[in-house]
C-alpha cells in the first residue's frame, strides 16, 4: 500500500480530521489506540512544537503529543 | 483478615495522590523483580490489615512497556481482593477506555471518579447512578486531593473483597464481535474460570501471543479462533486489535452522552496557559528561564549555600551562621598580617640575618600559666631569642615589602613592613568564629577533640575521622542539594510542566537516542552529577533513562573545573595569553563525548530499535500539593541514602585505608600524614605503581599520575589535592603557579601527556557518589557495571588517541605499535559512529514476551 491517502501529519494546525485507519503495527499502533485516536474519532491539530515536531492534537477532550513521524501511522479523511 | 487492594488507573488520574492520603508515611518503594519499574506498597493509616498497592500508571492492560506488563501482570497473576480504579472524572472517556479492560478481568472492583469538584466547578454533571449500573459495578465521587470520599471507598472496596463480588459489566460490544466472541467462548469450555472467560476470549479473538501460549490450547482449536478472527475481520474490514479498541471506545461514548451533561465552553485553563508556555515562539525562552531558575536554585545559590553548610559546617570546622561579613574581615585581615610576617622575614634573611630563632618562637603557643615548668621554661628561652632578633632586626632597619590588591579595584601596590608593624602581626591572634555570633563546631571537630581526650589510638581516631566521618560525611554533603532539586522536580512534574519539557526538547534529544527529558540531567551535571544522575528518574522509558545515566556524568561539573583550572596551568605556564582555549575545549570535549557516545551505543543491540514512542498525554496543569511533592521528594532522598549511600560510604573507607596505611622505613603501619611525602610510602603508592602500565600508552604511566586518578575517583576535587601532596607543596590551590610547574614535571613536561590527562580524569568512571547514584537508578549490578565500564574504556580510548596521535604531530610521541591501536580505535569508532542502523529483530511482542518470561521466572 503506497498511496494510502491523508495522515494525520498533513493536517494544518487548527483544523480537525476523522481518523480513518491506523497504519504501522505492535506497540506504536497500539499506543496510538489506546491514547483513544480510534477509526472515526475527530482529531485537531492543536500546535506544533517550537522545534517543528511534535505536534500536538486533542482528542477526546484530552491533549496528547505525537511525532511527525508516528503521526504518519494515522490516516485521516 | 489480611486484605490487598490495588490501586490502577492512567497516568495523572490522581492514583498518588490517593495513595499518598490513604498509606501516610506508612509507603516502601521497591521495584518489581526483572523490571525497572517501581513498585509501591503501603499499609493503609487506618486498619493495618490493609496492604495497598500503586499500580504503575497505564492507559490499557496491552502487553507494550514494562508499566503495562507490570500492571496487568500483578492483576491477573497477583490476584489483589479488589481493585480501586481511580478515574479522571474530568478526562472520562479516555479514562474508562482502561475500566473497561480491568472490568473483563473478573476481579472486584469499584470505581473511584476522582476531581469530581472540578467537574462540578466546570459545570457539567455526572450521573453517577446511570454509570455504575452500566458498568456494573459501584462508583463512587471522590476528591483525592481535599481527601474527601477516600475513606468510603476503600470501605466499598473491602465489602465487595467480602463477598468477593465481581462487576457484572452491561457494557456490550457490536453484535458480530459479541458472536464471533460467543464461538470462541464455546472453544475454551471450561479450560478457564467464568469469571476470566470474557477477558481471555478478547485475548484470544485478537491473538495475543501470551494469552495464546499461556492456555496452551491444541492446534485444531486455535485454527478454530483463527477462521472466526478472519471471518469478523472481513466483515468489519479491520484488524481484530482495532476492532476491540473502537468497540470499547464506541461503548465508553455511548454510555458518555447518556450519563455525562456537558456545558459547553471555550478553552480549558489548561489549553489556555499551554497557548503560552509552549507557543511556537515563546515557548524556547520560557522553557530557558524555568531551566535557568532550576539551575539557579539547586546549584548555583540555595544548593551551594546547602552544600557548603553540610560539608564546612557539619562536616568541617564549623559554621558561622551571623555576623559573618566581619568574621571574614578580621579573617582577611589575620592572613594580611601573616602575610607581613613573611615578607618581614624575607627581607630580613636577605640582609644576613639568622632568622632561624624567630621562626621558631612563632611556632610555639604561648604556655598557660600553670603549665609544666620544662615548657614555660621553653619558651622563655624562645622569646628570648626571639628578642635578640628583633634588636638584630630594628638595628638593621629591616624593611620587608608585600604586595597588596586592592579587592575592589584589583590594583596591586607594595606596603612595606617596619618592625612595628611587624611585632603588631605577630601579636595578633586569630580570629575565633565563636566570638562572631552563632556558631557550631563541625562534628569531625568535636569528635576528634573527643576522642583525644579520652587517649584514643592513633590509628583508630584515624579510622573515626578520615574514614568513617569522611565517609559519612561525603553521602550526607550531597543531601542538602538533592532535597532542593527533588523538590524542584517534583513541582515540575506535580504541574504537568516536566511533559512540556520532553515536548519542547524531544527534538533535538531524539537524535542521540534520549528523551526531550534528558535535558534537565545534562543541566544539573554541570553542576554535580550526583543529583544529575538521580534526576533520570524522571526520564519514563528504560532506554533513554540508561542512556542518560551513561553519559550525563561526562559533562565537567563542578569539582572537576580545578582539574581543568590545574591542566590549564601547566600548560600555560606563564603564556596565559596564548591558551584561553583551554577550558571551552574541555567543556566541549564533555559535549562531544555525550553526543558520540550516544550515537555509538544506540546501534549496539542493548539500544537498538526506534526511539520510543513519543505518543504521550499533555497532562492538565494543576498545582501540585505540598504532601505529594515533600513525600516524593523523600522518596527519592531515602532511595539514595540507602542505595548510593552504602556504596560511597564503603569506598571511602577502602581509599582511606589505602592513603594512610604503608610500609615505612621496613615497618607496615599508620603513616605519619604530616610527613611531606608520606603517600610515595602508601599502599595506594604500591597500587598506583601496580596499575600504571595501564596508563603508560596514555602519557603518564607512573605511580604519581596514577594514584591521583584512582584519588579521583573518591571525588574530583581530590586530584588537584593529591597533585599537591605527590609533590609535597601541601595544600596549594589550583590557581597556585607553583604547583602548575609540579603538576607539568610530575607529568614529563609534555602538553599531550598533561592534556591526555586531563581527558581521562574528566572522562571516566565519576566519582563514588555519582558511581552510587548509577547504582541507584540502573537498579542492576550488570547495568551498573556497563556503565562504568563504558565511561571509563570511553575516556582511555579518547586519552589515547589524544597522546598517541597529538604526540606524534608535537612529536614529543614516537611512531610506535600503540600508535597502530590509536589509529585502529579511532577508526572502529568513526565506523560505529557513520556505519548505517543495523538491523536487528525487534519483534516487539516477542521482546514482551521475553520481558514477562524474566519477570515470572524471577
Amino acid at each position: 500500500m503506497t498511496d494510502q491517502g491523508k495522515t494525520l501529519r498533513e493536517v494544518p494546525i487548527g483544523e480537525t480530521a476523522t481518523v480513518r485507519r491506523l497504519m504501522g503495527e505492535g506497540a506504536l499502533r497500539r499506543r496510538i489506540m489506546d491514547m483513544g485516536l480510534t477509526k472515526g474519532t475527530p482529531v485537531l491539530v492543536r500546535k506544533v512544537a517550537p522545534l517543528g515536531d511534535p505536534i500536538e492534537v486533542t482528542v477526546r477532550g484530552t491533549e496528547v503529543s505525537l511525532r511527525k513521524a508516528e503521526a504518519e501511522h494515522v490516516l485521516v479523511d | 483478615m489480611a486484605i490487598r487492594i490495588a490501586l490502577a488507573g492512567n497516568p495523572n488520574c490522581g492514583k498518588t495522590t490517593l495513595f499518598n492520603d490513604l498509606t501516610g508515611t506508612n509507603q516502601y518503594t521497591g521495584n518489581w523483580p526483572g523490571v525497572t519499574v517501581s513498585k509501591k506498597e503501603g499499609t493503609y493509616r487506618r486498619d493495618k490489615d490493609v496492604t495497598i498497592t500503586d499500580l504503575p500508571g497505564v492507559y490499557s492492560l496491552s502487553p507494550y512497556t514494562p508499566e503495562e506488563i507490570v500492571t496487568r501482570d500483578y492483576l491477573m497473576s497477583d490476584a489483589p481482593d479488589a481493585v480501586i480504579n481511580i478515574v479522571d472524572a474530568t478526562n472520562l472517556e479516555r479514562n474508562l477506555y482502561l475500566t473497561t479492560q480491568i472490568l473483563d478481568l473478573g476481579l472486584p472492583c469499584v470505581i473511584a471518579l476522582n476531581m469530581m469538584d472540578l467537574v462540578e466547578k466546570n459545570g457539567d454533571q455526572i450521573d453517577i447512578d446511570q454509570l455504575s449500573e452500566d458498568l456494573g459495578c459501584p462508583v463512587m465521587p471522590l476528591s483525592a486531593l481535599k481527601s474527601r470520599g477516600t475513606e468510603e471507598v476503600v470501605a466499598k472496596a473491602r465489602e465487595l473483597a467480602d463477598a468477593d463480588k465481581v462487576p457484572a459489566t452491561k457494557m456490550r460490544f457490536a453484535d458480530d464481535v459479541e458472536a464471533s466472541l460467543n464461538k470462541v467462548i464455546d472453544i475454551i469450555g471450561d479450560r478457564v474460570p467464568a469469571r476470566e472467560m470474557r477477558w481471555t476470549a478478547i485475548k484470544l479473538l485478537e491473538g495475543e501471543q501470551l494469552t495464546t501460549d499461556k492456555l496452551q490450547l491444541p492446534a485444531e482449536d486455535l485454527s478454530k479462533i483463527a477462521v472466526i478472527r478472519a471471518t469478523l475481520e472481513t466483515v468489519m474490514d479491520d484488524d481484530t486489535e482495532s476492532i476491540i479498541t473502537n468497540e470499547r471506545y464506541d461503548a465508553i461514548s455511548n454510555m458518555c452522552t447518556t450519563c455525562v451533561k456537558r456545558t459547553t465552553r471555550g478553552m480549558t485553563t489548561t489549553q489556555k496557559i499551554d497557548r503560552i508556555v509552549t507557543n511556537r515562539v515563546l515557548g524556547i525562552p520560557i522553557f530557558i528561564v524555568v531551566m535557568f531558575l532550576v539551575y539557579f536554585i539547586s546549584v548555583s545559590t540555595v544548593g551551594t549555600i546547602a552544600t557548603d553548610w553540610a560539608n564546612d559546617g557539619l562536616f568541617g570546622d564549623g559554621w558561622l551562621y551571623t555576623n559573618t561579613e566581619e568574621y571574614d574581615e578580621a579573617t582577611g585581615d589575620f592572613e594580611a598580617q601573616q602575610e607581613m610576617i613573611g615578607a618581614y622575614l624575607e627581607a630580613a634573611e636577605e640582609d644576613g640575618l639568622d632568622i632561624e630563632p624567630a621562626e621558631a618562637f612563632l611556632a610555639l603557643e604561648e604556655p598557660a600559666e600553670d603549665a609544666e615548668s620544662a615548657d614555660l621554661a621553653a619558651y622563655a628561652q624562645a622569646e628570648e631569642g626571639f628578642d635578640a632578633f628583633m634588636d638584630d632586626a630594628r638595628a638593621a632597619g629591616i624593611m620587608g615589602t608585600m604586595e597588596v590588591e586592592d579587592e575592589d579595584t584589583g590594583e596591586v601596590t607594595e606596603e612595606t613592613v617596619n618592625a612595628a608593624t611587624f611585632l603588631k602581626a605577630v601579636s595578633a591572634e586569630e580570629p575565633d568564629p565563636a566570638e562572631f555570633g552563632l556558631w557550631h563546631p563541625g562534628i569531625p571537630v568535636v569528635v576528634e577533640e573527643w576522642l583525644t581526650a579520652i587517649d584514643c589510638a592513633p590509628w583508630l581516631q584515624s579510622l573515626i575521622i578520615d574514614g568513617i566521618l569522611a565517609g559519612v560525611g561525603a553521602v550526607i554533603g550531597f543531601v542538602p542539594q538533592l532535597i532542593i532539586l527533588f523538590i524542584l522536580l517534583g513541582i515540575l512534574e506535580g504541574c504537568g510542566y516536566m511533559a512540556r519539557v520532553a515536548f519542547i526538547m524531544d527534538r533535538i534529544f531524539r537524535r542521540f537516542g534520549l528523551s526531550g527529558k534528558s535535558f534537565i540531567p545534562m543541566l544539573i551535571a554541570s553542576g554535580c552529577g550526583v543529583p544529575a544522575v538521580m534526576a533520570t528518574k524522571t526520564i519514563e522509558n528504560e532506554k533513554d533513562r540508561r542512556m542518560t545515566v551513561m553519559t550525563t556524568t561526562m559533562i565537567p561539573c563542578g569539582a572537576k573545573l580545578p582539574i581543568i583550572a590545574l591542566v590549564f596551568g601547566a600548560l600555560a605556564g606563564s603564556f596565559y595569553e596564548g591558551t584561553w582555549w583551554v577550558a571551552p575545549l574541555f567543556y566541549f570535549l564533555g559535549l562531544a563525548a555525550i553526543i558520540i557516545s550516544c550515537i555509538m551505543l544506540k546501534k549496539l543491540r542493548a539500544f537498538a530499535g526506534d526511539a520510543a514512542p513519543f505518543i504521550m498525554e499533555l497532562p492538565a496543569y494543576h498545582l501540585p500539593t505540598v504532601k505529594n511533592v515533600l513525600l516524593s521528594m523523600w522518596e527519592r532522598v531515602k532511595a539514595y541514602l540507602v542505595k548510593a549511600g552504602t556504596i560511597i560510604f564503603l569506598s571511602s573507607i577502602v581509599i582511606w585505608f589505602l592513603l594512610q596505611f604503608g610500609v615505612y622505613e621496613g615497618a607496615f603501619g599508620l603513616l605519619d600524614t604530616e610527613m611531606d611525602d608520606y603517600i610515595q610510602y602508601s599502599l595506594m603508592a604500591g597500587l598506583g605503581n601496580g596499575l600504571a602500565w595501564i596508563f603508560a600508552p596514555l602519557g603518564f604511566g607512573n605511580w604519581e599520575g596514577t594514584v591521583t586518578s584512582i584519588t579521583g575517583l573518591v571525588a574530583k576535587e581530590n586530584v588537584v589535592a593529591t597533585v599537591g601532596i605527590i609533590t609535597s607543596l601541601g595544600e596549594v590551590g589550583e590557581d597556585d603557579p607553583t604547583i602548575w610547574m609540579s603538576f607539568a614535571t610530575m607529568m614529563g613536561g609534555t602538553s599531550v601527556a598533561i592534556m591526555a590527562f586531563c581527558a581521562f580524569n574528566l572522562l571516566c568512571a565519576p566519582c563514588f557518589a555519582a558511581m552510587g547514584a548509577i547504582r541507584n537508578q540502573m537498579r542492576s549490578a550488570k547495568w551498573t557495571w556497563a556503565a562504568i565500564g563504558y565511561m571509563t574504556a570511553f575516556a582511555w580510548v579518547v586519552a589515547l588517541i589524544i597522546y598517541q596521535l597529538g604526540g606524534l604531530i608535537t612529536g614529543d610521541v614516537m611512531f610506535n605499535v600503540w600508535t597502530v591501536i590509536a589509529i585502529l580505535l579511532l577508526v572502529g569508532m568513526l565506523f560505529q559512529l557513520f556505519r548505517p542502523m543495523p538491523k536487528y529483530n525487534k519483534d516487539e511482542n516477542r521482546k514482551a514476551q521475553a520481558t514477562l518470561d524474566a519477570h515470572t521466572a524471577a
